[in-house]
């Protein structure tokens, strides 16, 4: 009960976070290592109060642990490339260094 | 009673995600903002199946974590590259 609770927390403060951020990479950062975290506690958490259920938990809380960094890295390379700016705080853009990420898609 | 408390935090917390889908200035924010619901939506169906005690509900939530993990892949793809 108390591990859920921990859980449940934790995917609320990861939306606060999506709702509250300014820029589109602060709420990937937000979202992703929040969501993540909550989900692998809640579920695991249910797991834990029935046992009988603990193994197929276990195997959705691995899924989403693999899947979910993957896929909000492949959003957040995605804005990259679509050129979506900086919030105006922003300090340092690392990916000015790589020509890979500026250059035109199509030839 | 410790249910309903953790029901309605994860509703709270799908109404934030639902106004910055609807509020959000470019289309990567809309594409976080579902790809995060989608996340809460799974971690729901296993705790609906915790309170109603159906095991089916496994199911749903890994059938709903894998398709909507191909979801957001196609729609970064999309948005990288165009269709």
């Amino acid at each position: 009960m108390i591990i859920t609770g921990i859980g449940v927390i934790f995917l609320f403060l990861g939306s606060l976070g999506i709702f509250r951020l300014p820029d589109v990479y602060n709420r990937l950062q937000a979202g992703t290592k929040c969501t993540t975290l909550g989900a692998f506690f809640t579920i695991l958490g249910v797991g834990i109060m029935e046992p009988a259920w603990f193994l197929k938990t276990l195997l959705i809380a691995f899924f989403i642990l693999l899947t979910n960094p993957i896929s909000n890295h492949a959003l957040g390379r995605a804005s990259c490339k679509s050129k979506v700016p900086l919030c105006d705080k922003s300090v340092v853009d690392k990916t000015k260094e790589f020509k890979e990420c500026h250059k035109p898609i199509y030839e | 009673m410790n249910e309903i408390i953790f029901l309605v935090i994860i509703g709270a917390a799908i109404f934030l995600c639902l106004l910055r889908m609807i509020k959000g200035p470019t289309a990567p924010d809309r594409a976080v903002a579902v790809d995060t619901i989608s996340t809460i939506t799974t971690a729901l169906l296993v705790l609906l199946g915790f309170i109603f005690k159906r095991y089916v509900y496994l199911d749903v939530a890994l059938v709903y974590a894998l398709l909507t993990f191909i979801g957001s892949v196609a729609i970064a793809r999309f948005l990288e590259r165009g269709i």
